[in-house]
């Protein structure tokens, strides 16, 4: 996607977002349950978590959709918890196809400079520079039903944009789409985000879209925060046990507790954080699968249960004596004779684990 | 020599003897009905075009325009109609959007209640509004304004199923959420995202009100005002001729608003590829 625009498109200095002490309960169950975040100009922040733990809820008061129980949110230094959603100066992509049926993608683009006074002339010339911005000029007079799934979020961006936005929101804009349009379409988002330097806080349960978009990722979990880091940090400093194990695959391994470190299958590994056991109690040391080396070895301490080919890697589940699985994610290369029935040796990379009682 | 024998032949047959079958019950019943509605507007027709000594003419429908009051009571109903297609409209469309959006559990009770009219005698209807208008001001009892009342109360079972039928089938949450996100305040979002959305569903409900008030009779006599049903009826009395033209042209028009109502119901479906 590639497109000369319009100076007025190019990067501005975003707004700065806070969330404070957001709270939100519908009857018995808590949505939000006082959500603090902050979200510095320009930056991308996602809010990934499970199903029902609030990321959504989170999003729609900031849109203004819906109200807080408590709580406030600030753009620019400025309360607007109270302020109505038509007049907060975000724009949204939402998860389903928002497109008005009753209007081409150019009117749909249009849409919101025709509220704000914008001249018919001056509309019509914004929403072709938008929809050029996302490759799809040639449909500025085609109808929603009249474009796939991908070109509809495309343009549902385009009119987002047209406003000039303070914060952008996007609400799952692309889990209705198929995989490879998937992820063409957050490349393609993340690119113009960082273009143009719009503050944008991004909902999604897709750890991948997560940590390849994001600036920083905001794991969340029963309406709470969890931990709020670069992709890096999340995937290999996970704060809580929690996030080590939404965020990538995990094995659970039991181990002795030592001081600063931890003793695995008779591998000595240093721990993120000591446990607040005594020397040798027993815990779980929580490895993920890159992490954990096998080699066929006829007198190995673990039999290979199955393998899964995926491209270039191959997952390897291997079982200890005493039944647990652990996954391990080898180059595929390096698992052609780790088949089903092998015996191999096991080691764990030299990287500081977390443990858990 | 080996012979082939296709074991799938006879069920074929059976297959297509049912289809055969089928297919004549279908036109037989079609015809039945057919006959069963034309039948009567074929004689109707016919008895309005007779003349004298056995001919027939158009003389009748020609001096329609002519007869005393007709022309006043076929603008009244006009306007009748008109009245109570804007206040069925304005009343309905914010009222079930917003029961859609904010109120959906509410959406059955709301229905059942629309479509009392249906159960209630027409006299229960005339009565109970004129008692709820007792001591209401003059420019509503004493003129049509209290019949166009009547007539949007009995305009909502339609009303409420078509705009229902409508808003089911549009994301009406997101359109709405999606207006309100760019700017658009409520009214704006009304007039600008439900309602091009709802065109078919509005000129459904448009038309059907309008049909149902050009016919109505009952409440329009038990409130002794002059519609053009009231006044069919009361010519009918001293020429059967003039009355039957008169139905027919009620018909007629009817006709025309079912017609223009499938045609711009078809063209909108096709202009933006969904129904709504």
């Amino acid at each position: 996607m590639t497109a000369t625009i319009d100076p007025s498109t190019e990067a501005k200095p975003g707004s700065p977002v806070r969330l404070a002490g957001l709270r939100r309960g519908y009857g018995q169950v808590t949505a939000l349950d006082g959500l603090d975040l902050d979200i510095a100009p320009g930056e991308l922040v996602s809010l990934l978590g499970p199903s029902g733990c609030g990321k959504t809820t989170a999003l729609r008061i900031v849109a203004g959709l819906e109200h807080s129980d408590s709580g406030a949110v600030f753009v620019d230094g400025k309360d607007i918890t109270k302020v109505p959603a038509n007049k907060r100066d975000m724009a949204m992509v939402f998860q389903s196809y928002s497109l008005f049926p009753n209007l081409t993608a150019g009117e749909n683009v249009a849409f919101g400079l025709r509220l704000r006074g914008v001249s018919p002339a001056e509309r019509r010339k914004r929403a072709g520079e938008l929809l050029e911005l996302v490759g799809l000029t040639q449909h500025y007079d085609r109808y929603a039903t009249q474009m796939s799934g991908g070109q509809q979020q495309r343009v549902a961006l385009a009119r987002a944009l047209a406003i000039e936005p303070k914060v952008l929101l996007l609400d799952e804009p692309l889990s209705a789409l198929d995989a490879k349009v998937r992820v063409q379409l957050r490349d393609e988002i993340r690119s113009l985000q960082q273009r143009l330097g719009i503050t944008t806080l991004f909902v999604t349960h897709d750890q991948e879209e997560a940590l390849s978009m994001s600036d920083r990722v905001a794991v969340m979990n029963a309406g709470r925060l969890e931990q709020c880091a670069s992709p890096d940090e999340v995937y290999t400093r996970p704060a809580t046990p929690f996030v080590a194990a939404f965020v990538g695959a995990m094995n659970r391994i039991g181990g002795i507790a030592s001081g600063t470190e931890v003793e695995v299958l008779g591998q000595r590994l240093a721990v993120t954080q000591p446990p607040e056991v005594p020397a040798g109690a027993k815990v779980t040391a929580l490895v993920r699968p890159e992490s954990v080396l096998l080699t066929p070895a006829v007198a190995g301490l673990v039999r290979v249960a199955r393998s899964s080919f995926r491209g270039p890697v191959t997952r390897v589940t291997v079982e200890l004596a005493d039944g647990t699985e652990v996954d391990s994610d080898l180059p595929s290369s390096a698992a052609v004779d780790l088949r089903p029935g092998t015996l191999a040796d096991i080691r764990f990379a030299p990287e500081p684990v977390m443990v858990i009682q | 020599m080996t012979a082939v024998v296709d074991l799938t032949a006879a069920p074929r047959a059976a297959t297509r003897r049912r289809l055969g079958k089928g297919r004549i019950a279908a036109w037989l019943v079609l015809i039945i009905a057919a006959l069963y509605f034309l039948i009567p507007i074929a004689a109707s027709v016919e008895f309005s075009l007779r003349g004298v000594h056995d001919t027939h003419d158009l003389s009748t429908w020609t001096n329609l325009f002519g007869q005393p009051g007709f022309v006043d009571n076929l603008v009244t109903s006009l306007e009748l109609a008109a009245g109570t297609v804007v206040i069925t409209l304005v009343l309905m469309v914010p009222t079930t959007a917003w029961v859609h959006l904010r109120l959906p559990r509410l959406r059955r009770l709301i229905e059942s209640i629309c479509v009392l009219p249906l159960v209630i005698p027409a006299v229960v209807l005339a009565n109970g509004v004129l008692a709820a208008f007792r001591n209401g001001p003059s420019w509503i009892t004493g003129t049509p304004v209290i019949l166009a009342l009547e007539y949007v109360v009995l305009a909502l079972p339609f009303t409420y199923r078509t705009l229902d039928a409508g808003l089911s089938s549009i994301p009406l949450t997101t359109l709405v959420e999606a207006g309100r996100n760019l700017g658009a305040s409520w009214l704006t979002v009304l007039m600008r995202v439900v309602v091009p959305n709802l065109r078919t569903s509005i000129l459904n409900a448009s038309i059907l009100s309008a049909a149902m008030v050009l016919g109505e009779f009952t409440i329009a006599n038990l409130l002794l005002m002059n519609t053009l049903p009231v006044w069919t009826v009361q010519a009918g009395q001293q020429d059967g001729e003039v009355a039957t033209a008169a139905s027919m042209l009620i018909l007629l028009v009817t006709w025309v608003l079912l017609l223009l109502m499938s045609v711009f119901g078809q063209r909108g479906a096709r202009r933006t590829g969904r129904s709504g």
